[in-house]
């Protein structure tokens, strides 16, 4: 919403300068955007052309001396401007003004020989109109050396506020004035309307067919009007607030729309066919607009229409074809209400913005319908001449004001602010709402201009905000009087520390978009259509991701490209299964690109980083379950993963046969193929709301440290398996040959030779012996190994290697 | 001279001359083995007089123990020599670099770290952290937080949908984080304090917004907490989030359909340094902020009498006060995953935030 100060002026009576109201409207909730205060225009000065001879090497040009009142000798100034000559005043720019129009910042300059110290301007260059068929010939009185901009009224400060939805009364100067007034910035000028009388009926009359869109509609003929130019200063206020003046009928509609937040139509009568019908559009029912583009109805839009068809598109835009123009004689001016809700809708759905819907859509005042039409009718006989006809109103039951009760000491039990009873209420009355009544609650009418308004606490806020929220002094919270203790929820914890932990390992952590393109989406599993964005803003964001995996590995490839091809990324957040919160996931996953290892990437004279692979994706999984609680013992790792990791080089990690906490490994080369990638690439996804809760604990004692006082020892096996025998099996085995004493079995060496035989390997371990009562014998030894052995033997047919 | 003397002579020279371990050995051998030539000085004093053994004796053991004595320091002396010239040969160039620890390497995002921040901060005023989820129904996002059907308000949020099943009204990405207001109402009886950070999804795109962006949502409510409590939890957040022992905002009434009444917040800064905000200075107001009374609407929404209950709520941008906390100048950035940015934006593992240990420092 943009007004300027002499306009808002017209309204409030205030000494308070433009700085003041700035500051003003701001803090009562009118956020100002932007002031110009058209400084620029200051260094355009009053100037008087004393001579002008034709230029010795242009025809079209001509040489003037300019007296530009600052006392000093006369300026040449070189000039193409079929109206320059001797004795025209107007407006001077010397060099080093900036000119708007042609976008330069003047100097010294020679135009075909002859020096030049400055510009006379056109009305163009200066921004004031298109006009430019000469340059700007002012009375021979305005005074020269004196500012142009203050002589023509240009030097109008501009003030936009940005306007919250729930204002409507705001959408118009004279609301902006009231609000202003009420915070004690001045006097709110009396905006009281009087009627026109009119002669004879309306010729045309109104039938309402859709009383749920249009509540009410007001029309008046003004016959024999001479569709000229607006005044010079109503075009110039149009203008400071970025609107062309058309004429002065289409002129007055923008005026009284800004001026009182009523937006208006006027149709040309003579174009009109019959009487007007408001009713809802039929469905394909075409109209061409004022924007000069045609637009196809539908049933949910509203329509005013004459024996023609649609003439104008209800409350958004009115029709080429009945519409006002210079030829226009007689004049229907058109004032009603339309329902909020289908206006805005109608808006959205054709792409329609207009100030006539900014208006509707917020809910204009009821009650000034009329008078907006009797203001109209005014204007439009004072610029335009002519004969109105009598009001036709119809449909408009008049407003019945909505009443509030409310206890005042809300204002203190909200806010925290000490406003004595007395001055709550003036604050009301002076914005026009209506208390009645002397108790603690007193009932509150709400004035037809308030839509938003409609309990107390809206009340609270209007004390508040013009008493001032500066004065609410902060109050300290009060404490919980107790130490706060965890805070977090299991899983913000896990999330947490999944995070740092994979920090920790030399990976990068990075937030990618929770949607991702539909076949990235397909191939990890995802790509159902109702996890599909109805509206996406890329057709490359269109679904929501089923795994972190796809955003990840895009991103490195991203990092590839620019040259940084080995990379750790990894990312703790949501997956989407379905869409309900239950199906919304907890994910941790990592990728390594390149040799991104974990001691780090590249080469280095201590031994070269080698490609990233399964294992390094299955220590990261592994990192982050045991940073989450995982009982990591406890765990399986079974052999494949989901169809997008490559089937031999990837496992899945379990607990228990049904609880599957992650899966980690290389990847599929069709995977790749379709992200459109290269690796090496290794990655993992671990679910981090899959992991069990740990047990609650009545103590945070740790159970007692047993150390035994014999000393630990290790002993080694080979064993030649099958190829196909896992060596998770073996060390399971080995393991549970003697629960007792063995505390730790690691795999040290693999080997597959022709020595051991088609479809053999040797799995070597080393097994961690703990003696807890004896110093073991020989003969333990043996029996010990013994044991192994046969167990071995037995859960994989595994033989000691000879 | 007599033999003894001249065999001591003698021996302390080959001991002298011993330039290596086995050559010493071989002298020892030589003069104390079985067989040397001390240990058959020994021998004879057994075939001697008394009196001969007396002055003998002592001559000869005396010889004995100072060759002993010469050939444990040359000993000595030796293996000195032989770790000199080990360690000399054992030599390597100690400028050569070593791997960067992977903690070191390591980064976390911004919004990681802001949000922990955050969490530092409202943990100490009594908060604790909530969430929800992304994917929400029209009912949590907009209906049950008072944005009437068809609003004007409603379009201000550009709202991305999700396909509908079935002719069901159809899901939505939330467009902030205040879902989780109504869920928390739901779910727990006042008193209420939580902060609820999260992602939050808006049809819109530039320097400084994306599709996807995050909040941090808080929630105040029980049978007293008014605006001027939410003045100083806000102030008191700012200060020590910005880490600025004074700090100027600006209440502006404002309007969201959820609260009533409603501010925006602004901060005053100093903007003139190009590419960076200085807090608690300057002539330039920032908005930060949107908050307000909890409107008697999502009260009532939220299961609570509005006459008995009454609280405040707010929201900000988590990406919005990193980037100006930390001077990134640009918001796509975040969810780029550039290794360049992370690195030099992000934070390294270890550096967790906390109150006692300051924020960032």
């Amino acid at each position: 919403m943009k007004f300027t100060l002499s306009w808002l002026k017209d309204h409030l009576e205030t000494e308070a300068t433009l700085g003041e109201i700035v500051e003003r409207l701001t803090s009562i909730g009118l956020e100002v955007e932007s002031v110009d205060d058209k400084s620029s225009l200051k260094p355009f000065v009053i100037a008087r052309v004393l001579t002008a001879v034709q230029h010795p090497d242009a025809d079209r040009l001509r040489v003037l001396t300019v007296d530009t009142g600052d006392g000093r000798s006369p300026v040449q100034v070189v000039c193409g401007a079929p109206n320059a000559r001797a004795g025209l005043v107007g407006a001077f720019a010397a060099p080093g003004t900036y000119v708007p129009g042609i976008d330069v910042t003047l100097a010294v300059g020679k135009i075909r020989g002859v020096e030049s110290h400055g510009m006379m301007c056109s009305e163009r260059e200066l921004e004031l109109s298109d006009e430019h068929d000469g340059i700007i010939d002012l009375p021979e009185d305005a005074p020269v050396g004196t500012s142009f901009a203050s002589y023509a009224h240009l030097d109008d400060p501009v003030i936009e506020i940005g306007l919250t939805p729930n204002r409507p009364d705001a959408t118009g100067v004279h609301g902006i004035a009231r609000d202003l007034a009420a915070s004690g910035l001045g006097r709110l000028k009396d905006g009281k309307i009087e009627p026109v009388a009119g002669t004879g009926a309306c010729p045309v009359k109104v039938t309402i067919e859709a009383p749920d869109l249009c509540p009410g509609f007001a029309l008046r003929r003004v016959a024999g009007v001479n569709n000229g130019h607006s005044p010079k200063w109503l075009q110039q206020r149009l203008i400071a607030i970025g609107l062309r003046p058309i004429n002065a009928l289409v002129d007055i509609t923008n005026y009284v729309t800004f001026d009182r937040g009523r937006p208006l139509h006027v149709f040309d009568a003579r174009k009109v066919a019959g009487n007007l019908v408001v009713r809802r559009a039929k469905d394909g029912e075409k109209v061409l607009a004022l924007d000069g583009r045609e637009y196809a109805l539908t049933p949910d839009m509203c329509a005013i229409a004459d024996d023609n068809g649609v003439e104008s598109i209800a409350g958004v835009m009115g029709g080429e074809h009945s519409g006002c123009d210079e030829t226009t004689t007689d004049v229907l001016i058109e004032s009603a209400l339309w329902d909020p809700i289908v206006t805005a809708r109608t808006g959205r759905e054709l792409g329609i913005i207009t100030d006539a819907r900014y208006r509707f859509e917020r809910g204009v005042d009821p009650e000034f319908m009329v008078p907006g039409l009797e203001l109209a009718t005014r204007l439009v006989m004072d610029f335009c001449g002519g004969t109105p006809s009598e009001t036709e109103v119809v449909g408009y039951a008049s407003h019945q004001p909505k009443i509030v009760s409310f206890p005042v000491s809300e204002v203190k039990r909200l806010t925290g602010l000490d406003v004595p009873k007395a001055e709550s209420l003036d604050i009301l009355k002076r914005l026009g709402f209506g208390p009645n009544g002397s108790g603690d609650v007193v009932d509150v009418s709400v004035p037809s201009w308030r839509p938003d308004v409609d309990g107390k606490a809206d009340l609270v806020e209007e004390v508040m905000r013009i008493h001032g929220v500066d004065e609410i002094v902060p109050q300290p919270l009060a404490s919980h009087g107790t130490v706060n203790g965890k805070i977090l929820t299991t899983l913000q914890i896990r999330s947490r520390a999944a995070k740092r932990a994979l920090a920790v390992r030399g990976m990068m952590e990075a937030v990618t978009w929770s949607f991702i393109p539909a076949r990235h989406a397909e191939i990890f599993g995802g790509g159902q259509s109702g996890l599909k964005l109805a509206n996406p803003i890329a057709a490359d964001m269109s679904d929501m991701r089923p795994s972190l995996l796809p955003g990840l590995i895009a991103a490195a490839q991203r990092n590839a490209d620019r040259g940084f091809g080995d990379v750790a990324l990894f990312e703790v957040s949501g997956t989407y299964e379905g869409d309900t919160p239950e199906t919304q996931r907890r994910v941790a996953a990592g990728i390594r690109r390149g040799t991104a290892k974990l001691e780090g990437a590249g080469r280095s004279w201590a031994g070269n980083a080698q490609n990233v692979g399964v294992f390094d994706a299955k220590a990261d999984a592994f990192a982050v379950l045991e940073a989450c609680g995982a009982p990591v013992d406890r765990l399986q790792v079974e052999a494949g993963g989901p169809a997008w990791y490559h089937p031999g080089r990837s496992g899945v990690i379990k607990l228990g046969p049904k609880t599957v906490l992650g899966h980690f490994g290389e990847f599929h080369p069709k995977t790749l193929e379709v992200l459109d990638v290269s690796g090496p690439l290794a990655g993992f996804e671990v679910f981090v709301d899959a992991v069990p809760e740990p047990k609650a604990k009545p103590t945070r004692t740790k159970p007692k440290l047993e150390l035994s006082a014999f000393q630990a020892v290790k002993r080694d096996f080979a064993f030649v398996v099958d190829r196909t025998v896992e060596a998770g099996t073996l060390t399971r085995a080995a393991l549970a040959a003697d629960k007792k004493l063995i505390t730790g079995v690691s795999v040290f060496d693999i080997f597959e030779g022709a020595s051991l035989g088609d479809g053999k390997k040797s799995i070597a371990i080393e097994v961690s012996i703990q003696p807890v009562e004896k110093t073991l014998t020989d003969e333990d030894f043996e029996a010990l190994a013994g044991r192994i052995v046969e167990n071995v033997k037995k859960q994989t047919g595994g033989v000691l290697r000879g | 001279m007599s033999t003894l003397d001249t065999l001591e002579n003698s021996l302390l020279a080959d001991i002298a001359a011993a330039s290596d371990e086995q050559a010493i050995e071989a002298v020892r051998v030589a003069a104390l083995g079985k067989k040397g030539s001390v240990s058959e000085m020994l021998k004879t004093l057994g075939s001697m007089s008394a009196e001969e053994r007396q002055v003998k004796g002592p001559a000869i053991n005396g010889l004995k123990n100072r060759v002993t004595e010469a050939l444990t320091a040359r000993k000595t002396e030796l293996k000195d020599v032989a770790i000199t010239v080990r360690l000399a040969a054992e030599k390597v160039d100690v400028t050569l670099p070593v791997r960067q620890s992977p903690a070191e390497r390591g980064r976390i995002h911004p919004i990681s770290q802001v949000t922990d921040e955050i969490t530092a901060i409202f943990a100490d005023m009594g908060f604790s952290v909530a969430e929800g989820p992304d994917i929400e129904t029209d009912y949590y996002n907009f209906t049950a937080l008072n944005f009437p059907e068809g609003h004007p308000a409603r379009e201000m949020h550009d709202t991305f949908f999700l396909n509908s099943a079935d002719g069901n009204q159809p899901k939505l990405l939330r467009t902030h984080t205040s879902p989780v207001q109504i869920r928390t109402m739901e779910a727990q009886k006042p008193p209420i304090r939580i902060v609820i950070p999260g992602k939050t999804y808006r049809m819109d795109s530039d320097a400084t917004h994306t599709p996807m962006f995050h909040q941090v949502e808080g929630l105040v409510i029980d049978k007293t907490a008014n605006v001027a409590n939410m003045r100083w939890v806000l102030e008191e957040f700012c200060k020590a989030f910005f880490e600025v022992p004074s700090l100027k905002m600006r209440f502006r009434p404002s309007y969201f359909p959820f609260t009533e009444p409603s501010l925006e917040v602004d901060i005053q800064c100093d903007r003139s340094r190009p590419g960076e905000v200085r807090f608690g200075e300057g002539n330039d107001w920032l908005e930060i902020l949107g908050c307000g009374m909890v409107h008697p609407n999502v009260l009532r929404f939220g299961g609570l009498d509005p006459d008995e209950y009454q609280g405040f709520a707010w929201g900000m941008g988590i990406d919005r006060i990193a980037m100006l906390k930390y001077g990134m100048p640009d918001l796509r950035a975040f969810f780029d995953a550039d290794v360049r940015w992370l690195q030099h934006y992000g934070f390294r593992p270890l550096d967790l935030p906390t109150l006692f240990g300051g924020l960032s420092a």
